[in-house]
């Protein structure tokens, strides 16, 4: 009787949105010092160096683990568990002074060792890190004295202290590594509570926090996968707020509403319609450049995301200087010429393939307008909707897919383009050779020039599809103060978050 | 009225009895009426639809209802009076393929087991009642979870809880007509099990095997608009009423439209489907003739 469920959810939600604006009425009155915030996806486990899931880092990060360094709202690289650095004339040798009296949530020292420690797992033969080529530069990692570690590369690396600061590169206990999946133990400004699976994490302010203390005394961050929930969740006042909103098409009666703030801000997602490089018929450029001929991406940004969102021409943040806008003309949308590519490369009549969708709106409702954009050109898409464990299982390790929808979102991750076995199978020795560059080059200018050979490449043999710049629609409370506008990494940084009085 | 009561009661009623009956009964002619209007949109819908469902054309979505879109546009600029008729069609083909599943194997199921009885009866009841015990609705998303979501799943998922009704029915009916005086003549005439199920019995029992086929037609749209309201049901490019319900969910707000029409298409048609079983339950079954 799922109808009457949804009769019921319906009524609900009206009766919700009538009452609800007296409700939080009464709550706001006391000043708040805990703050609940609502999450799409649940992570499967909560040590950021052992799992490439975003949600991972959406928990932990800057709250309970911290790094050497770490990265600010706006991209910038700041100094965390490392006071100062020091880089040697020639690149390789950088020599991080640490804060001292730091102390675990356990109650341990933190120390040089630590570091050590830390990064020796992650470059580690046995390690689990989902970011392994992060570490690949270090040649070793040495203590010099407890307050004080040198890493020596084996090259210059231009973006070091930047990689330094990912989730994926913070520090760990050695007596609290092993556990860290289900209890975290770090050196953050909150300390890991409780999680009630299925629900919602909790962690608390961390009383022996080093740095400035934060000003919230507890987080919750509940979980709320579907889209509808999550705006009956804001509109009845259960949460205070969602980092990334899901539901983009109710922002605009959220925006009208003066209990919430409204801020779109950037991400570093990437949302592309990913193809399987290495199966027929996709193999032949002509077929690739015929998809992304017949891809409308302001309709797919108005349809799914409803506006929310900045088309792309590459796989590059258009926010970031080295990003090269013109590509965007590569391959404009014109289904003549996508069709007389595909008789070109021998399906006048265009043929038959599936794409896989995970979850999110992007990708179901994106998928849905880009089968009926390819339809257009022949192409006829079945539609396989996948929970995101079968879409890590089928399309990320086994790369059984034709096409896909998925949005990347780690900061700067054109280098998956070089990554053997990616799950989209591009390999290309001249784009290797420009990511060995890359690497090597400190001079700002040559990495930009370098970058923009990297996108013009991945773009003129339309690797992927690429559609749009996910777009960062916080919500939140109108009095909670200090949430990041855009998200230059996955996180949800709290330590500046309070509520106005 | 003492003796030809009996004649009276077993003699045959001819098709224009039937139909004068029918004629004179409301709810059967309401829901043959709504019945038929959905059919007829269903029908038409592999030739013709107001707009296409499959060109998106996103710079009209959102549209209230005109007369230019009957029943306004959904989030991708879709005409729904033209999904809602699509819709139709893809009800009533997993509906009706379901059912055609449960009387397939039921039938023929609790028709055995009425002619042989004894051990066979036992376990083959026994069975059906197992699946009975299972709640078909959620046996139905654990089938579709496992084997994919897809419109062939669905129809199966609910087909195979559609057997032991059938099952059950027909046995319970064909073990009322088994010690009738006509059968035992068949028997004595020397007919088979087999013959005489198909030429006596199965005649005897297709009204109420009609009128249990309405009432789980209808139960079987409601499920194939569950499975597909889960995600589990119908995928796009086919529209399903389900579906477009759980788009709707969180338009709610400011497009009413995209959850009013879905969801009236799906009460009316039950309700036309319930209220033509009930009538045919009124105008077919011998037990109620009696009654009356």
């Amino acid at each position: 009787m799922k109808i009457l469920t949804t009769l019921a959810k319906t009524t609900a939600l009206a009766a919700a949105l009538t009452m609800s604006a007296s409700f939080v009425a009464i709550n706001a009155w006391a000043a708040k010092t805990d703050v609940t915030l609502g999450m799409v996806l649940e992570p499967p486990h909560l040590d950021p160096t052992a799992g490439a899931a975003a949600a991972i880092d959406e928990v932990v990060y800057a709250n309970i683990f911290e790094g050497l360094t770490r990265i600010g709202s706006k991209g910038e690289v700041l100094p965390a568990l490392a006071e100062s650095w020091t880089v040697s004339d020639d690149g390789k040798v950088y020599t991080f002074k640490l804060h001292t009296g730091v102390k675990f949530h356990d109650g341990s020292d933190f120390d040089a060792n630590d570091v050590k420690f830390s990064l020796d797992r992650a470059r580690g033969e046995k390690s689990t890190n989902a970011q392994k080529a992060l570490f690949k530069g270090i040649a070793s990692v040495d203590v010099v004295d407890p307050a004080t570690v040198k890493i020596t590369l084996s090259a210059p690396a231009g973006n070091f202290t930047f990689n330094l600061g990912w989730g994926d590169a913070v520090i760990v206990a050695p007596e609290s590594a092993d556990s860290n999946k289900t209890n975290p133990v770090g050196t953050g400004p909150f300390k890991f509570s409780k999680w009630a699976k299925g629900s919602s994490i909790e962690m608390v302010k961390s009383d022996n926090y080093w740095g400035k203390p934060v000003a919230l005394s507890k987080a919750t961050l509940r979980f709320i996968p579907d889209p509808a929930a999550a705006v009956s969740a804001m509109l009845a006042g259960d949460v205070d707020g969602f980092a990334n909103f899901p539901a983009p098409e109710s922002i605009p009666q959220l925006k009208a509403d003066p209990r919430f703030k409204v801020v779109i801000g950037s991400t570093e997602g990437e949302t592309i319609l990913s193809i399987n490089n290495k199966k027929a018929p996709w193999t032949d450029i002509k077929v690739r450049q015929a998809v992304a001929h017949a891809i409308d991406r302001q309709a797919i940004i108005d349809g799914a995301m409803f506006g929310l969102g900045t088309p792309i021409g590459t796989h590059f943040a258009p926010h970031h200087p080295a990003y090269k806008a013109d590509l965007i003309n590569t391959y404009p949308y014109d289904l003549d010429k996508a069709k007389a590519l595909l008789a070109e490369a021998g399906f006048p009549n265009g043929f038959k393939a599936v794409i896989k969708l995970p979850p999110p709106s992007y990708a179901r409702r994106g998928g849905e307008i880009v089968a009926a954009q390819l339809r257009k050109i022949g192409i006829e898409l079945e539609i396989v909707p996948v929970e995101w464990a079968q879409w890590l299982d089928q399309v990320f390790k086994k790369k059984d897919f034709d096409l896909t929808i998925v949005s990347h979102t780690e900061p700067q991750d054109i280098n998956i383009y070089a990554r053997k076995d990616y799950y989209f199978q591009y390999s290309s020795d001249t784009f290797n050779k420009i990511m060995t560059d890359l690497n090597l080059a400190t001079d700002q200018a040559a990495r930009y020039k370098l970058m923009g050979d990297a996108q013009t490449l991945i773009t003129k043999e339309a690797v992927n599809g690429y559609m749009f710049e996910l777009a960062k629609a916080g919500v939140w409370n109108a009095k909670l103060k200090g949430m990041w506008e855009n998200a230059p990494v996955q996180a949800t940084d709290l330590t500046g978050v309070s509520w106005a009085e | 009225m003492s003796a030809p009561l009996i004649e009276q009661l077993d003699a045959p009623e001819t098709w224009r009895d039937v139909a004068k009956k029918a004629l004179h009964n409301r709810s059967f002619l309401t829901g043959l009426i709504i019945t038929t209007i959905i059919l007829a949109l269903a029908i038409i819908s592999f030739f013709w639809t107001p707009w296409s469902i499959t060109d998106l054309d996103i710079s009209l979505k959102l549209k209230k209802p005109s007369l230019e879109h009957w029943f306004g546009t959904d989030h991708f600029g879709r005409d729904i009076f033209s999904m809602i008729m699509v819709g139709a069609r893809n009800s009533i083909a997993v509906a009706l393929v379901a059912v055609g599943i449960g009387v397939l194997f039921g039938v023929p199921i609790g028709c055995w087991a009425a002619a042989k009885g004894g051990y066979a009866d036992e376990v083959l009841m026994r069975t059906n009642d197992v699946i009975f015990a299972f709640p078909a609705l959620l046996s139905a998303v654990m089938i579709t979870a496992i084997f994919g979501p897809g419109a062939i799943n669905a129809i199966l998922a609910i087909g195979i809880f559609n057997i032991p009704v059938f099952a059950r029915i027909s046995r319970g009916a064909a073990l009322s007509i088994w010690p009738r005086e006509f059968i035992m003549a068949a028997e004595v005439a020397g007919k088979g099990k087999i013959r005489i199920t198909v030429e006596h019995i199965l005649p005897n029992i297709i009204n109420l095997l009609l009128v249990q086929g309405t009432i789980q037609f209808s139960l079987g749209i409601l499920a194939e608009a569950g499975l597909s309201y889960v995600g589990l049901g119908t995928q796009p490019p086919m529209s399903s009423w389900g579906r477009m319900l759980n788009e709707a969910q969180t338009m709610m707000s400011f497009a009413p439209h995209m959850a009013i029409f879905p969801g009236l298409a799906i009460v009316v048609t039950v309700l036309g489907l319930n209220l033509l079983g009930d009538g045919l339950r009124d105008v077919l079954d011998p037990r109620l003739r009696r009654e009356r």
